[in-house]
């Protein structure tokens, strides 16, 4: 199958080239870049040279393709739907643009009036573990937030199988990588102001927000701290469950809805090193682990991913596997590095 | 079929295994103690102290 990325010289592109080249069934056509038009692709991404002798293009040099990935800043393709939907008979797309349901949420989180709220529900969130078999017959595909799937994964069983008292709330907070912020350099990102740090960059407020509601149904509060780590994200999260539940009862929540999972693994030890989920171990992985511990009916429930996979590039590539019929881990087999 | 008494995870335990015998639990990783054919019981086990 034949494939083009637009926007591949940002970090979640480079990924998308990364886990594209090693793909049995997908050949990378194009990859699209203004600032970088004519260069390699390895002039940005050193990690694939002698993988591939791509150049990058232009947008207005795009051919048709089978299937197109979209990586464009937030806004981009809302505006230029009709550019890009004429060049793929498919199209997934790991920007915020049509990840909402209702057009009114675009103005409250994003700051714009959607220009397409006709076409929001024929992009299908790309989270596989929600929406298999919606992805199965999809054409578009929207892929999910990388906080929002942090926070969405560990709950989503939770709410599913009626564990949760819905009564009282449900706090997450997140532990954010550096990567997360794109490859656009700002002051904040400045090394001397960057390294080290632990920096609350959203105690409230953050757009996420909008989809960690949709798809759970419930209120979260969520909060954002960016640490020394330029991949991953670790979420903690508290909430409280129905009396009578106990240890064995979350296990077996976890086990009935993600005992299938080919990328999410139960992680809760009582000895060794990694007893509970943990980033470091995750980068280039599309794994999320999942742990918890139970406090009376507190339950606080942690989640790790590699943000640029599972909660970017990765979702991306196992959604299209779906849609396409192909093996689910084709190009996402990579087990990780340890140490690292 | 035995379950683990600490995540519930059933799992059949190989034949041959001795009472008394520690195995551990493949979802969990409990220590577990084989009490009988079928059955089997949490192991004490020593929990890391990481500076608490």
């Amino acid at each position: 199958m034949k494939v083009s990325i637009v926007g591949a010289s940002g970090y979640g592109g480079g990924e998308l080239l990364r886990l594209l080249m090693d793909h049995p069934h997908v050949e990378v056509h194009q990859a699209t870049s203004e600032r970088n038009a004519g260069k390699p692709v390895t002039r940005i991404h050193p990690n694939l040279r002698k993988r591939t002798s791509l150049n990058f293009c232009m947008v207005k040099e795009l051919e048709k393709v089978d299937l197109l990935f979209v990586s464009l800043p937030h806004t981009q393709l809302m505006q230029r739907f009709n550019e890009f939907s004429g060049l793929a008979e498919r199209m997934v797309d790991l920007s915020a643009d049509f990840r909402l349901k209702d057009p009114a949420a675009y103005l409250k989180w994003y700051g714009v009036d959607h220009p397409h709220p006709d076409k929001l529900a024929q992009f299908v969130y790309g989270n596989v573990e929600l929406h298999r078999n919606e992805i199965k017959n999809a054409q578009y595909i929207t892929g999910a937030g990388c906080n929002a799937t942090a926070t969405i994964l560990p709950l989503w069983p939770l709410f599913k199988l009626g564990v949760v008292d819905m009564a009282l709330p449900v706090v997450a907070e997140a532990k954010c990588g550096s990567s997360e912020g794109g490859n656009a350099v700002s002051e904040a990102s400045h090394h001397p102001e960057r390294s080290g740090c632990v920096r609350s960059y959203k105690p409230t407020g953050h757009r996420h927000i909008a989809e960690m509601e949709q798809e759970l149904g419930h209120p979260i509060y969520f909060s954002a701290t960016s640490i020394e780590m330029v991949r991953g994200i670790l979420v903690t999260a508290h909430l409280f469950v129905k009396q009578g539940i106990t240890e064995k009862d979350i296990w077996k929540a976890y086990r009935q809805v993600y005992g299938e999972e080919p990328f999410i693994r139960i992680v809760k030890e009582k000895q060794g090193i990694y007893r509970f989920p943990e980033p470091k171990i995750l980068a280039g992985t599309n794994y999320c682990d999942i742990g918890f511990e139970l406090d009376g009916n507190r339950l606080v429930a942690v989640s790790a991913i590699d943000n640029l996979m599972k909660g970017a590039a990765g979702q991306a590539v196992h959604a299209m596997n779906v849609m396409c019929g192909f093996e689910e881990t084709a190009g996402l087999a990579f087990a990780g590095l340890h140490p690292v | 079929m035995a379950e683990c008494p600490v995540c519930g995870a059933e799992f059949k335990l190989v034949d041959g295994a001795e009472k008394g015998e520690i195995i551990t639990c493949n979802d969990c990783g409990s220590e577990l103690e084989v009490t009988g054919k079928d059955s089997v019981q949490e192991a004490p086990q020593e929990e890391e102290d990481w500076g608490e």
